[in-house]
């Protein structure tokens, strides 16, 4: 689960993580508020506005229809409140949104970082996440910090470090000794630094994360050590022990298809092509998904239906795939194992009877426990379905469908 | 022969008395299985499916001589279980639970190091040696006893395979669920290499998915040690970059773990690669059968 920039820098101040301070408005008028509460804590004129989606790149995206970027610094209460105006409810395309961009909701005013103080400012990056092959989290990060991290590893591989965790003994002192050495880091700063970092990986871990992304990590001039950005991704799968996160969950910022499959206890993902499909297990789903492909179809979506392929998740599939006008076929593959074939047969015609009018060719293979009972319910149901034992046959039904 | 579990092991049930374990206990045992008993934590000296119920994997082991163990315990509880299995000394313990966090995993499988115990999965569908034993989650019928081994992580893929390859009028060794998860017990080579040493094993399909290193690494190992054909198909050929397919450890990151990527160096390294999911059958027929002449 995606968290925003302003919920993620909320979480990291209570294990004592240093920010970029800010307020999260959802009008112009409380950014104007929140400018002039934030001129008073921190006695400056500059504040900044940043348009708060999940995807990155926002300083160079632009909201659609104007010059205006999805980040941007002002200078007075008005400034922040026209700000604030051209964002809150544009769409806001970046390189990491695609051309439909992301509509902003809320933006989050935010302090001044750049302000002038003894020592230069420093930007870096830092951020952890799991190393599946050494099965171990790991911290990386670089001096090259607020730009494309990407780019840097591939450019400049030399200047991105790792720092491996030992799962049992955790971030070791020496560990964010050196994280804070490698960035070049002495004195206060130095301090500061690996009290960051310590601090930072007992988050993601209390917090089960699964990416946190610090960029830029921030030294200011006076010798702090900040998140001015953070990209938080949360394991669903732990969820069930912070019930109080998975009230962060926006979804507003998800295809409100998925979510209403979510409902379902359905694993859907949209996709942009022309053959829905409904299948029992994720690899046999995008095996499934493949096979559409190399029939001469596009896969329309993703969709695993797990162990309970019923009549209820039949229909609930069939809603969510038909609201796709550019489907023109749907293909159910169901492997029966424990779920009997039969039963799966008997609910995808219960379901298409109690839709009505399906337009397009439905393609139903049911292989397994019995699976030649099935085909022949289908058979003989009457409906315009076609039905299938083998992939193969399944595959060649699909050609015929979008030829 | 075969690999992992036979006619011989000696299997336990962990959440052995809820729905979960119940139901596919009771198809184990129908298979033929030797479940020798079960562990339910405060349900200790009662009976369940006619078979003793356990406190502790410990006083299960003492008590039966299990060496084998299959965990149906909710995935917030599944990595303790594990970890329970391999302190008592089992030697092979199967995670089927799906949904264990995965900072779980990691002291899981940490405190695995050095154990002599090997784990399967976890959120995978078990492992099958044909007519032997079944320790999972797989619909029985669907295997005969023959000559090719399976490994994969999917569930639902490894049955499509598995009845294929019927039709195409091969069997099966042992079937190895290896599970979709981003940290897993038993990697992709480690099972291939278990089959490639079996005797009775003429053939291996590896299947393989979006996400991770492992498939990478297994053809790397086929290519230097392989002395049996390897029939491949990796899914997710069509998953778009930066998703999530269901499995938590299917997610393309990066250039290296797509399906194109995974298939090319697998081509490479001599696998026999099948683009479709409905030729791995017939596939390993043709070259079991060019194998032969």
């Amino acid at each position: 689960m995606n968290l925003h920039e302003y919920q993620a820098k909320e979480l990291l101040k209570k294990y004592s993580v240093p920010v970029q301070e800010g307020i999260a408005c959802s009008t112009p008028q409380e950014a104007e508020e929140a400018y002039r509460q934030i001129k008073t804590l921190y006695g400056s004129n500059f504040a900044v506005v940043k348009a708060q989606i999940h995807a990155g790149g926002r300083g160079k995206g632009k909201i659609v229809g104007s010059e205006q970027r999805g980040v941007q610094v002002g200078k007075s209460a008005e400034d922040i409140k026209n700000i604030a105006q051209n964002i809150l409810g544009g769409t806001l395309v970046t390189i990491q949104t695609g051309p439909a961009g992301k509509l902003v909701n809320k933006v989050f005013v935010a302090q001044d970082v750049y302000y002038e103080g003894p020592n230069p400012i420093k930007e870096f990056y830092l951020s952890v996440l799991l190393d599946r092959t050494k099965k171990q989290n790991v911290i990386m990060y670089s001096t090259e910090g607020g730009m494309d991290i990407e780019e840097v590893a591939h450019k400049t591989p030399e200047k991105i470090f790792k720092e491996w965790i030992h799962p049992a003994g955790g971030l070791l002192p020496f560990q964010a000794r050196k994280i804070a050495f490698n960035l070049g880091l002495s004195g206060e700063a130095f301090k500061n630094c690996v009290k960051f970092v310590t601090n930072l990986y007992t988050a993601y871990t209390g917090l089960d994360c699964a990416m946190l992304e610090i960029n830029p990590l921030f030294k200011t001039s006076d010798e702090k050590i900040i998140a001015v950005d953070c990209k938080m991704n949360l394991d669903d799968n732990a969820l069930m022990r912070h019930p109080d996160l998975s009230s962060l969950r926006d979804i507003t910022e998800e295809d409100p298809t998925e979510v209403e499959a979510g409902k379902y206890n359905l694993n859907f993902v949209k996709l942009d092509g022309n053959v829905g499909c409904m299948v029992n297990g994720a690899g046999l789903a995008m095996a499934t998904m493949d096979m559409i492909k190399l029939s001469g179809g596009e896969p329309a979506n993703f969709l695993d239906v797990g162990g309970s392929a019923n009549a209820q998740t039949v229909e609930a599939g069939f809603r969510i795939i038909l609201k796709d006008p550019k489907v023109k076929a749907i293909l159910i593959n169901i492997f029966g194992g424990i779920v009997r074939c039969d039963r799966v047969a008997q609910g995808v015609i219960d379901a298409y009877k109690k839709l009505g009018d399906i337009k397009i060719p439905i393609i139903v293979r049911l292989q397994g426990t019995n699976a030649e009972e099935a085909k022949k319910l289908i058979d003989e149901s009457g409906l315009k379905v076609e039905s299938a034992i083998l992939l193969s046959e399944a595959a060649d039904l699909v050609s015929k469908a979008v030829a | 022969m075969s690999v992992l579990v036979n006619k011989n092991s000696k299997i336990l049930v962990q959440g052995f008395t809820g729905t979960e374990g119940t139901f596919h206990a009771t198809q184990m045992i129908d298979y033929g299985t030797n479940v020798v008993g079960g562990v339910t934590p405060g349900k200790g000296g009662t009976k369940h499916l006619d078979r003793p119920v356990f406190n502790t994997v410990a006083d299960a082991v003492a008590a039966t001589g299990a060496d084998v163990s299959i965990i149906f315990v909710p995935p917030a509880f599944a990595a303790d279980a594990i970890m329970e299995a391999a302190e008592a000394g089992i030697a092979l313990v199967i995670c089927i639970t799906e949904g264990i966090p995965v900072q779980d995993m990691v002291k899981a499988r940490h405190y695995l190091e050095g154990k002599q115990t090997r784990l399967i999965g976890p959120n995978c569908p078990g492992v099958i040696t044909a007519d032997e034993c079944k320790v999972g989650i797989m619909p029985g019928f669907i295997f005969r006893k023959g000559t090719i081994g399976i490994v994969s992580k999917s569930g639902t893929l490894t049955y499509e395979a598995a009845d294929q390859l019927v039709k195409a009028g091969l069997g099966h060794t042992t079937a190895i669920g290896i599970g979709g998860d981003p940290i897993i017990g038993t990697t992709t080579k480690e099972a291939v290499e278990l089959l490639m040493n079996d005797p009775q094993t003429e053939g291996i399909v590896m299947i393989g998915e979006i996400g991770g290193g492992m498939e990478a690494e297994a053809a790397r190992w086929i290519k230097a040690n392989g002395t049996k054909p390897v029939v491949g198909f990796i899914a997710g050929q069509t998953a778009p970059p930066g998703r999530r397919m269901g499995h938590a450890g299917a997610i393309v990151g990066g250039a290296d773990d797509t399906a194109a990527a995974k298939m090319k160096i697998m081509t490479e390294c001599g696998i026999h690669v099948v683009a479709s999911p409905a030729d791995i059958g017939k596939t390993m027929a043709e070259v079991i059968a060019a194998k032969k002449k």
